[in-house]
């Protein structure tokens, strides 16, 4: 058990999903995977299966339709686990606050870990982001509880 | 026999960066019917922006999309200054076409990179977004931001150039231009891009036209359309040419985005070498009045915006076509007889914005 938990700190795999956002997180997520920022070093994977996924990455407001898409992800995926909210509108509403087809703010539907701001969240803020949850993820583990 | 299975293709699938879905009945590994299910990224920003007051709106057209954002500022501004009766300085008119292209130009790397990475040529997406993070850093250097540079303001911009911001700017496009060329034998001459590409999702020329079809994916199946040519902003005096290709196919279409490419950097060139002295903003007075109407090229087509004032700050109406609305009847008719494999690729090829569609 203890091997899993330490391999899991030391490669976490991310999950993406676009809850109603502009795009401009989501390409700046793609852009930590590219050589200039690369997540990679860190050990961390884009990965499309909520069921391989650590670290849930949230983009955008969460519209009315998009709640049950999220929470559906968030529920496949195993303890364990991490989200964070990317970009403003994940974080609060941002301008779309107002919009009548918005929640306004992941953390209304599941439990946010580390939240991000930026329009758009820039790389550097992205990646500092996952680091810390992954830091959040691993003191909830039995490795670090029984110390 | 033929074994028929109904696939649902997202709203949550690796290759696809937005939620849409895609119910695909699949005989054996051919595709048959294909429909699309929508509203996972519909937020109402028309309704709020009738609720803002019309200056506040540039924000908030520019998050529609955070990929062609300049292009939707553009054109807002363009049809608020039309209800004003004012004109932005010439200044201004090269300013906006500088940085609506620049966008132009890190949209279509994007693409190139998204369609690489869709069949797993993953070293030409990483080459690719390499040399997209130097119009990146341009960006940023000149508007402060890397994404949503809300650059453009109501009467012209926002933010000035300096000379040396300009001789800068020159010449990271070149260097970038450089690598770009570097790229483009694999781009368009590998084995495995034309595989993959090379007749896939055939949209011919009398299809394109009945579809109502725009942009990039238009002028792939030989249509020289290309809202530039009307000429708003400067356009008019950068002596722009349409770029049209024959095939139809997705090769075609990666070929237009290829091509365009550096078209874009030329166009950035031209603009800055004749970019005039003066003003950049005129200030708005008054509140709008009237309807009008602005089409303007966004990187994926064309994108209208239909404005209602009535004398007070808030609008009456606001309205927006964007270009893959246009083009999801053509990936419909393009998917069927398809094969399985093919579906990113095609999916791709019209470069969906499902943010930009929904809104």
């Amino acid at each position: 058990m203890k091997l899993i938990d330490r391999a899991r700190m030391k490669s976490p795999w991310v999950l993406h999903y676009n809850s109603g956002s502009c795009n401009g997180c989501d390409i700046e997520i793609f852009a930590c995977m590219t050589p200039m920022y690369d997540l990679e070093r860190f050990g961390i994977v884009n990965v499309g299966n909520p069921k391989h996924a650590d670290v849930l990455l949230v983009t955008g407001p969460v519209t009315y339709r998009g709640a049950r898409v999220l929470r559906n992800l968030y529920e496949q995926m195993p303890s364990p686990k991490a989200v964070v909210a990317v970009g403003t509108c994940a974080c609060s509403g941002g301008v779309f606050r107002n919009c009548y087809n918005c929640i306004g703010g992941v953390d209304k539907v599941i439990p946010v870990d580390v939240y991000v701001p930026g329009c758009a969240a820039k790389p550097e803020a992205i990646i500092e982001g996952v680091l810390m949850a992954v830091e959040r993820m691993s003191e909830h583990t039995p490795l670090k509880r029984g110390k | 026999m033929a074994v028929k299975t109904i696939l649902p293709f997202g709203p949550q699938h690796p290759v696809l960066p937005e939620p849409i879905q895609l119910r695909i009945t699949l005989e054996d590994e051919n595709i048959g019917q294909v429909l699309p299910a929508l509203g996972y990224v519909h937020r109402g920003i028309e309704k709020a922006g009738e609720n803002n007051d019309y200056p506040l709106n540039v924000f908030l057209v520019e998050r529609i999309c955070g990929i062609c954002s300049a292009t939707h500022g553009l054109a807002y501004c363009l049809a608020v200054e039309r209800l004003l009766g004012i004109e932005p300085p010439p200044r201004a008119n090269y300013l906006r076409v500088v940085w609506a292209e620049l966008h132009r130009l890190h949209s279509h790397l994007l693409w190139w990179g998204l369609l690489a990475d869709a069949f797993g040529f993953e070293s030409l997406f990483m080459q690719i977004w390499r040399v997209r993070e130097m119009v990146m850093d341009v960006l940023e250097k000149t508007a402060g931001n890397r994404v949503i540079i809300s650059v453009n303001a109501i009467g012209g911009v926002r933010r000035d150039l300096s000379e040396e911001q300009i001789s800068e700017m020159l010449h990271t496009l070149e260097e970038c231009e450089k690598q770009l060329y570097a790229l483009l034998p694999v781009m368009l001459n590998d084995y495995t891009v034309k595989k993959r590409t090379a007749g896939k999702g055939v949209l011919t020329s009398e299809q394109a036209l009945r579809l109502g079809v725009v942009g990039p994916t238009l002028r792939a199946s030989g249509v020289a359309q290309d809202l530039r040519m009307t000429g708003y902003a400067a356009y008019g005096e950068l002596g722009f040419e349409p770029i049209v290709e024959q095939g139809g196919d997705c090769y075609a279409r990666a070929v237009v985005r290829a091509r365009e490419c550096f078209q874009t950097i030329e166009l950035v060139r031209r603009a800055l070498q004749q970019l005039p002295d003066g003003d950049i903003l005129t200030k708005p007075r008054g509140n709008p009045n009237g309807k009008a109407i602005v089409r303007v090229e966004a990187p994926r087509g064309e994108l209208m915006y239909f404005v209602v004032g009535n004398g007070t700050k808030n609008l009456e109406r606001m309205r927006v076509r964007t270009p893959t609305l246009a083009n999801v009847p053509a990936l419909l008719e393009m998917l069927p007889g398809a094969e399985f494999a093919d579906i990113p690729v095609i999916t791709l090829s019209i470069d969906p914005c499902i943010s930009c569609t929904e809104r």
